[in-house]
């Protein structure tokens, strides 16, 4: 499990990793939008709206998976002093800003024909429009600073420190009354939705987690040698 | 204890310090945090007439009228609570009886809600439109489901 934290091994499991992560992304992607568009059924108050469902929960549930993976290797930056951690932080904030932007944007168009509003500052919502605002914050400070070593520790902190509302997006729907709906998946009783629409959100899932391992093993190669090239 | 761990445990310590801090605050700010009250919690509240609040609830069975073409009478409850709400205006598409859903607005008097805003809320639950006939035939269709 070295390739974790060792950049040059990471290299190596990289290249291998690459092509399987982008051909199955297209073959997911090929096979869960037409479950999304023609094999699922339509929802029985949603009608066909339902389908938004499955670009905005898997969106929902990789900015906070790429948020977690940040702060993980914040602490592992910060506390073992491993430098990889670093890379990964400047790698992939853009790609959870991307995600979280999807998600928002998804949502309003789904919260306008359902709900009657485009967006209301309910806790959840707020907490993820925050959310996005934390990950613009890292990736302009990835832009700002002379310093590349000092950039990094402030950008590890100010991640850590962004964690705390990790917990505040997650359970925001059940601490306090909010418009959006509660957790239908990963909650502890059996998940409340059709298998037939289940299936279609694992797979686009998948689909979603393959194009962001593509994208996130460009971006980290590309910041390992822009890092050795700075130290040097 | 070496060095890496003792950064380690200063770390989850701010971590968790930092946590406790936001979550009392939030805490302590939940009726503001909170989108809206439930009809039995507004019993328990000093609101003022002309005070803007949202009030959510399921509406209640039998409770809709339509008094015009854009103008309509209904009840929101939590089966504990229920309060009567005129509106004005047009409904989203989810609004039904029995269906959760979000008012906004102010109390014209002690027992009347004037609402400006009628949102409707979605729960958790996905099923095909093809299983809801399934269920009603063979009659385990859940009246809660509407």
């Amino acid at each position: 499990m070295m390739f974790l934290v060792n950049p040059s091994k990471f290299n190596k499991v990289a290249d291998y990793v690459f092509l399987p992560a982008l051909i199955s992304s297209i073959i997911l992607f090929s096979i869960g939008l037409i479950f999304a568009f023609y094999l699922s059924p339509d929802d029985y108050q949603q009608g066909s709206t339902v389908r938004i469902m499955y670009v905005h929960v898997p969106s929902a549930w990789i900015a906070l998976l790429t948020y977690a993976i940040m702060t993980l290797y914040s602490i592992a930056g910060l506390a073992f002093r491993i430098p990889f951690g670093f890379i990964i932080n400047t790698a992939v904030a853009p790609i959870g800003a991307v995600f979280t932007l999807i998600c928002i944007i998804s949502g309003s168009l789904w919260g306008k024909p359902m709900w009657g509003t485009w967006w209301v500052w309910d806790a959840r919502l707020t907490s993820v429009a925050i959310l996005f605002i934390i990950y613009l914050i890292i990736v302009f400070m990835n832009l700002s600073f002379e310093n590349r070593v000092v950039r990094e520790k402030v950008i590890a902190i100010f991640v850590l420190v962004g964690s705390i509302n990790l917990p505040i997006v997650k359970f925001s729907v059940d601490w306090w009354n909010t418009l959006h709906q509660p957790a239908t998946i990963s909650k502890l009783s059996k998940p409340s939705i059709d298998p037939s629409m289940m299936i279609p959100l694992i797979i686009m899932t998948f689909a979603f987690v393959m194009v962001g391992l593509a994208i996130a093993i460009l971006r980290i190669k590309t910041e390992i040698i822009s890092r050795k090239s700075y130290l040097s | 204890m070496s060095l890496r761990f003792q950064r380690l445990l200063l770390i989850l310590l701010t971590l968790v310090i930092i946590l406790s801090a936001v979550l009392l605050i939030l805490y302590n700010a939940r009726e503001n945090v909170s989108y809206f009250y439930t009809p039995s919690e507004i019993d328990n509240l000093d609101i003022a007439i002309d005070e803007k609040i949202r009030i959510g609830g399921f509406v209640e069975n039998d409770s809709f009228n339509k008094i015009s073409s854009s103008s309509f009478k209904f009840k929101i409850t939590d089966e504990k609570a229920s309060i009567l709400v005129t509106f004005n205006g047009i409904l989203p598409d989810l609004f039904r009886e029995g269906q959760g859903a979000v008012i906004e607005g102010t109390f014209v008097d002690n027992d009347i809600f004037n609402a400006t805003n009628v949102f409707a809320k979605h729960d958790e639950n996905y099923m095909p439109a093809s299983i809801k006939e399934e269920l009603k035939d063979t009659g385990y269709w859940n009246k809660k489901y509407k």
